[in-house]
Formats: structure tokens, C-alpha cells, sequence
């Protein structure tokens, strides 16, 4: 009875300069090595695939093929029967512009990797020359030959910093960048002219060393942060659905992504609604218990409006899409990410404001320290030598680098367990949270309705039932059909619509469905939905409701032992909260609350002093995650509450939300100690610079060794 | 001490060997894929059995 639709997937496939056509999956379910060949074998068999390639590191294949010979769709589906999910997907732009800067960085690492290191082994024979034999000639041949490698390659290597220097000079202002290449320009200059006048010493080595080693701490902030950003594309792509949308008068499946307002879209049972709109034709039973967390269902007509996120029922109404909800899905993660990434935390913006002081602060003493040490007779050479020291020792990386280092792993380890950060300082809120509030609808609980008495029936006969439910797109069969070890329907397994389905299995007769439709069994149950199944006289009343996600009372248990008050405040009846809290071992619980209600709870815990985490996902609860202290909530919330809340889950495990907080409390931790440990760098080197008791060659090395300090420092936040 | 006039930049040359070596290999995209390239080494499906 269902027709044949098409998929369109041409949203995605990418026209190669050659004539032939490249897309991006992100794919579900690699896991071992075994599985990249495959893969990659599997999709070069379809044919007209000319290249499968997978990227076992952020988990993606590229494909390419000849025009025409294969549909985007027939990829999916070959990677549907062995076992793995694709989802198409479209590279963020920011990623791709980092990829070219990542290649950037490393090229410039290299340049300078190379040159420190035959420049080191140059001046080591320089040093020990000095202190025996060496003649003027062959000390003059190896620093002329330390300046042909040195000046180039500072030249090339140094390019990320003089540019971001030159730019902020020429904007009229400071920052980290500007004392480091006056550094390295400085005395790369003085070896110069030092070299040309046959002196003893010279400092292209510490040039270089300062170049090599800030390189190695740019580019693993960037590696850190780029594989963030890959994380967070490939979930964009894994929460994309697909939509049917008429084209004149056939009807197309396409990414969700693709819908526009005033598409008209046909919605089946048992799907959700892809974008908020107003029906155009049709009728339907709609459950909105993700938009309104009202359980009951809601009769819709011509003219009603529906929000993106309800679960369909009984009807197949069409759709005039208003608002494409997810339309531009990629675009909101990628605003999420620029917001993320920019919306920064009180003590970012704190260590932001410390090093634009500091920056003039850093050219002040170093010139001061050179003018001290002129009044106080030294030579010119000297003090420019000193001055150079300071300058480079003084400079604020590892004060600039203490936090967004840790605030890059630490997203980065959320996205790794399925949590997208909303707001820039949810992490340094997140660890502040000494309390946690959950609604119970969708949030506990399963979004979606399970089996609940699995137990009590022959799993021989559930089984059965459940394989003639996957006949059915009811969704009460839906829910049933999860149960199922096989994924083949029944054959010529019919449908009455409104009644159950039916099918021969082993010439008797299955029935799944009504009450009145299995020989008119009562099952008496209310509250929860029930489906009956009879099989010859084997008959079983398969009871599905709202279940609890698989770790909640695990998840509560963790939070409560890091110390966080529990509490369930939800609008359904106390009848239904009851058993979920005392399931859940929670004392402190409300049912029957309106959403002004729930606020006024927030506000006289904090009145209290308590820093409240709300998790909800209703749209009734957007208001209470904006007056709690910080937020989260389920990716299968309505679209509204997940702009409220400070940072969103994804998946059907509860997890995430002790995850969260143990990875922000570690964070701040970490924040706070690279904080305490940049400073005492300072303390003590700055003086030790001004007294002139560090050659530029030192100064190099402890202040990049600094900087790498705290970068390694902030990985720990990954665990 | 003459031999230094060509040692240097001989040993600087093969230096710079390497150095266009491993710009070689991060222009083919070798270091694009480190963990998958850790797994494809075990592979055995192009030997033939």
C-alpha cells in the first residue's frame, strides 16, 4: 500500500570539476578497523562509484561518481544492508576554511622544526668553539650560514604572527602577537648586524626556537579545536530527518533541510512533523507532548496550526510549511558553534581583558629595562639584549591561552558524549550547579512510547506480534515494532486502517491490533495505551507507555553523589510523577505544576542561595530553563526550549547531564589552575629577565615551554 | 677546517630533503586520516590468499 517514493538527496551531491559528482556521510557505527574496508568495498561495488574513501579519524566517507549512473539514495541504502547508517551532509563552511589554516599552521611548523634544529646544531658548534678553539673565519662561515637559513625560513614560518601583528598595529592596537615578532625581528636584526661585525654571538637560534614552539601550541589549539568543530558536523548531520514534499503531484522524500516555507508536505502516522505549518488537507490525531508536554492527543483539522516536533497519529494530513523549522539546520550548528565560540565566559572575557593591559604593559617594561640598563653603563648590545629577553618572556600566551584551551577541550569532550554547548560560559556555569530540577515528560522519560510489560509476555509471542507490528505505521506499532530480532515484515501482511493488521504465519491467522479486532479481548487497562495480538489461542495485551530513559536512575544516582540536590517538577498528573520518583529514589517531587509555577519554585531556590540546573525539554519549560541558573535539554525538544537552554543532549540516554557537569567542574578546575600557574610563570621570569640573568635563547624556551604547559595542561579536560 | 665549505650545506641539503618530503606528504593528504591510517596498515584484503 505504501508508493514508491523517491529520495531526493541532490541537496548534497557536490559537481566535481571533471564532470563527476562527490558527497559527504557522516556515518554511524565504525568502530573498528574492519569496518573501513567494508565499507569502502561495499559502496565501490555500486556501480558508476568511482572513489569510497572513509576518514576512520572524524568518521565520514567521501564518495564520488559519474553523472547519472548513481543516485545519492542507492549509497544510502547499500550501507543500510551492512549495517551502517549514512548521513549526507554538507561541510561547514568554517570547517573547511580551518582545514586550510590547520595546513597552513603545519607547513609553517615544519619550515621552522627544520630550520631550529640545523641552526641549533650550528651554534652548539659555535658555543663549544668559543669556549676552546674556534677561529674567527669558521665561526663567521656558521653564523652567515645560521642567517641564509634562519632569515628565510623566520621569514616564512613567522608569517601567522607578523600578520595578526600587522593587522593590529594598523588598527591601533595590541596584541600578544605584537611583542613577538618585534621579538623575533629584533633579533634576527641584531644577529645581523652582529654577525657582519664578527662578534662572538649571535641569536638566530632563539629566534627560531620562539617561532617553533609557539607553532607547536597554535597548532594543537587548532587540532583541538577543529576536531570539535568535526564532531559537531557530523551531529548536525546525524539530526537531519527526511520529509515527504510534493512535487506537483508526486510525492518526494528530501532532507528536512531542504524545506522551504510554503512547501506543501505530506505527513504519514507515526511520523513527526517536520516544520511548524498549517494544514492545508487531511485530518489527524497529533500528540504535542514535546511542544506542550500535554500527553493527551490533539484533533487537527484544515487550518490548524502544528509545531515542528509533534508526533502524528491516526491521519495523513498535507502541510503548508510556514517556518521550516530545521530548514537550516547546518546553519543554526554553525551559529551554535560561532556563538560557542564566541559568546565568551566571564573569565575568558577576564583573560581577554588581562592581556590587551598587559600587551603594553609588556613593550613598557621591556623598553624601560633597556634604558635601566643604559643609565646603568652597560652597552647598547647589551641592553637591546635584555630588552629582547623580556619581551619575549614577558609575553601573555600562557595567560591568554589558560582558558580558551580548557574551554576547547571541554567542548570538545561534551560533543564527544552527544552535549552541544548553546552559550559561551555554560561550562563555568554548569560547574556551579549545585542543584538539578527535571521535568518528567520527555526528559526522564523516553520521547517516544516502548514496550513496558515485555516481561510478562512469551517472547516467542512478542516476537511474532512485534514482527507483524513492522506492517504498520501505527504508531502504537511503531513502538512495538522496536521489540523486533527481524527486520522482514511478514508476507502479505494487510492492513485495516483504524482496526490492526493481520497475516497468515504457518496457515493460522495473526491478528495485531483493537480490541474489537482480536475476537473483542478487554484489556480494562487505562492511562497507558494497549495493543492486543492473538495467534490461534495464544493471545497477549502488549501494554506501551512513556518509559524511562535506560540510565536515569543511574544518571540521578551520579549527580547526587557529586553532590546535587534532586528535584522532578512536572505539569502531568501526580499519579503519573509518583512512580517515576520514587523509581528514581527522588523525595523531592511536584506534579500538576503550571510553567509559572515552576519558575516560582527556581526563584525560591535561589532565594536560597542554590545554583539551579533545569533539565526539561517542553516548550512549557523554556521558561524555566531561561530563570534557572543554567540549562539543558534533550535534542528531541521543541526548537524554542533548545534556544533557551545553555546547552542540548543528544541520544536516549540521561547520562549526558552527569557527564556535563562532572566535565565542567574538571574544567574549572583546570581553568583556575592554568590561571595560577601562567601567573607564576610571570612572577618569577619577568624578574629573572630584568635582572638579566636570561639570555633570548631562555627566554624562548621558558616562555613557549609556558605556553605548551597549559595547552597540555588543558587536555586533561578530556577525560 | 675546509671541508666544513662543503659539509655544511651538504648536511643542510639532505635536511631540506626531508623537509620537502614531509610538505610532499601533507599536500597528498597522508596525515588526513591518522587513526584510519593506523587500521588500514592491518588490512590484508589486497593479498592474495
Amino acid at each position: 500500500m505504501q508508493m514508491p517514493e523517491t529520495l531526493d538527496l541532490s541537496l548534497y551531491a557536490k559537481p566535481a570539476a571533471d564532470g563527476s559528482f562527490g558527497m559527504d556521510l557522516a556515518i554511524e557505527g565504525v568502530s573498528c578497523g574492519g569496518c573501513i574496508t567494508k565499507i569502502e568495498n561495499a559502496v565501490k561495488r555500486v556501480p558508476g562509484v568511482t572513489e569510497a574513501r572513509l576518514n576512520f579519524t572524524n568518521r565520514r566517507l567521501h564518495v564520488a561518481w559519474q553523472d547519472d549512473l548513481v543516485k545519492p539514495a542507492q549509497i544510502l541504502e547499500t550501507l543500510e544492508t551492512i549495517g551502517y547508517h549514512g548521513y549526507p551532509f554538507v561541510p561547514l563552511r568554517a570547517e573547511q576554511e580551518e582545514a586550510a589554516q590547520a595546513r597552513r599552521l603545519t607547513r609553517c611548523l615544519a619550515v621552522a622544526g627544520f630550520a631550529a634544529m640545523n641552526v641549533m646544531l650550528l651554534s652548539v658548534a659555535v658555543w663549544s668553539g668559543n669556549a676552546s678553539d674556534i677561529t674567527p673565519e669558521t665561526r663567521d662561515f656558521f653564523h652567515w650560514a645560521s642567517a641564509l637559513i634562519a632569515l628565510p625560513a623566520a621569514a616564512y614560518a613567522g608569517r601567522p604572527f607578523f600578520v595578526s601583528a600587522f593587522q593590529a598595529l594598523k588598527a591601533r592596537s595590541l596584541n600578544m602577537n605584537v611583542p613577538i615578532s618585534l621579538g623575533v625581528v629584533l633579533a634576527l636584526g641584531m644577529s645581523v648586524v652582529e654577525t657582519a661585525n664578527h662578534a662572538a654571538d649571535a641569536y638566530y637560534d632563539s629566534a627560531l626556537m620562539l617561532l617553533f614552539f609557539l607553532l607547536v601550541g597554535r597548532a594543537l589549539e587548532h587540532a583541538l579545536r577543529r576536531k570539535t568543530r568535526a564532531v559537531a558536523g557530523n551531529l548536525a548531520a546525524l539530526k537531519g530527518d527526511t520529509a515527504h514534499r510534493f512535487v506537483r503531484d508526486e510525492l518526494v522524500s528530501v532532507p528536512v533541510a531542504a524545506l522551504r516555507a510554503g512547501d506543501r508536505v505530506l505527513v504519514k502516522p507515526g511520523e513527526r512533523v517536520p516544520a511548524d505549518g498549517t494544514i492545508i488537507s487531511g485530518r489527524s490525531e497529533i500528540d504535542e507532548s514535546i511542544v506542550t508536554g500535554e500527553t493527551a492527543r490533539r484533533r487537527v483539522d484544515s487550518g490548524a496550526a502544528v509545531y515542528a516536533g509533534s508526533m502524528n497519529y491516526s491521519g495523513t494530513p498535507t502541510l503548508k510549511v510556514t517556518a521550516p523549522g530545521d530548514a537550516a539546520l547546518i546553519d543554526e550548528i554553525e551559529k551554535l558553534l560561532e556563538k560557542a565560540a564566541g559568546a565568551k565566559s566571564r573569565r575568558l572575557r577576564l583573560a581577554d581583558r588581562a592581556s590587551r593591559v598587559y600587551a603594553p604593559v609588556v613593550h613598557a617594561t621591556a623598553a624601560l629595562t633597556a634604558a635601566g640598563w643604559l643609565v646603568a653603563g652597560a652597552s647598547i648590545h647589551d641592553a637591546v639584549v635584555v630588552a629582547i629577553a623580556v619581551l619575549i618572556i614577558t609575553c601573555p600566551c600562557a595567560l591568554a591561552l589558560a582558558i580558551p584551551a580548557v574551554q576547547v577541550v571541554a567542548s570538545g569532550a561534551m560533543f564527544r558524549r552527544g552535549i552541544i554547548l548553546n552559550a559561551g560560559d555554560a561550562v563555568e556555569r554548569l560547574a556551579e550547579a549545585d542543584a538539578v530540577i527535571f521535568d518528567k515528560t520527555g526528559t526522564l522519560t523516553l520521547p517516544d512510547p516502548r514496550v513496558v510489560n515485555a516481561a510478562e509476555i512469551d517472547p516467542d509471542v512478542l516476537q511474532m506480534a512485534a514482527r507483524l507490528a513492522l506492517s504498520s505505521r501505527h504508531p502504537l506499532a511503531v513502538a512495538l515494532a522496536r521489540e523486533a530480532a527481524s527486520r522482514a515484515p511478514y508476507d502479505a501482511a494487510v492492513e485495516e486502517p483504524g482496526q490492526g493488521v493481520r497475516a497468515m504465519i504457518g496457515g493460522i491467522e495473526a491478528r495485531l491490533g483493537s480490541a474489537d479486532f482480536c475476537a473483542d479481548m478487554q484489556h480494562g487497562k487505562s492511562g497507558s495505551s494497549a495493543i492486543c495480538f492473538v495467534y490461534g489461542d495464544k493471545r497477549a495485551i502488549i501494554t506501551i507507555s512513556q518509559s524511562l530513559r535506560p540510565d536515569a536512575a543511574a544518571t540521578v544516582g551520579a549527580l547526587r553523589a557529586v553532590g546535587l540536590e534532586i528535584h522532578i517538577l512536572s505539569g502531568d498528573r501526580n499519579a503519573a510523577v509518583r512512580p517515576v520518583a520514587e523509581a528514581l529514589g527522588v523525595t523531592k517531587w511536584m506534579g500538576e505544576l503550571k510553567p509559572a509555577e515552576k519558575i516560582a519554585f527556581i526563584e525560591s531556590l535561589k532565594a536560597d542561595g542554590r545554583r539551579v540546573l533545569m533539565v526539561g525539554d517542553g516548550l512549557n519549560d523554556a521558561p524555566s530553563l531561561a530563570a534557572a541558573h543554567v540549562s539543558l535539554s534533550p535534542i528531541a525538544a521543541a526548537d524554542l526550549t533548545q534556544a533557551q537552554a545553555d546547552a542540548v543532549f543528544l541520544g536516549e540516554r540521561l547520562g549526558p547531564v552527569a557527564d556535563a557537569v562532572k566535565i565542567a567542574r574538571r574544567a574549572r578546575r583546570l581553568m583556575t589552575e592554568n590561571l595560577a600557574f601562567a601567573a607564576i610563570y610571570n612572577a618569577i621570569a619577568v624578574p629573572v629577565a630584568i635582572a638579566g640573568l636570561a639570555t633570548p635563547l631562555i627566554a624562548a624556551v621558558a616562555m613557549s615551554a609556558s605556553s605548551i604547559g597549559v595547552t597540555l595542561n588543558a587536555l586533561r579536560a578530556r577525560a | 677546517m675546509n671541508v666544513l665549505v662543503y659539509l655544511v650545506p651538504l648536511a643542510v641539503g639532505l635536511g631540506l630533503i626531508g623537509l620537502f618530503g614531509f610538505l610532499w606528504a601533507l599536500r597528498s593528504g597522508q596525515y588526513s586520516d591518522m587513526d584510519g591510517a593506523a587500521l588500514r596498515v592491518l588490512s590484508d584484503d589486497d593479498v592474495e590468499p
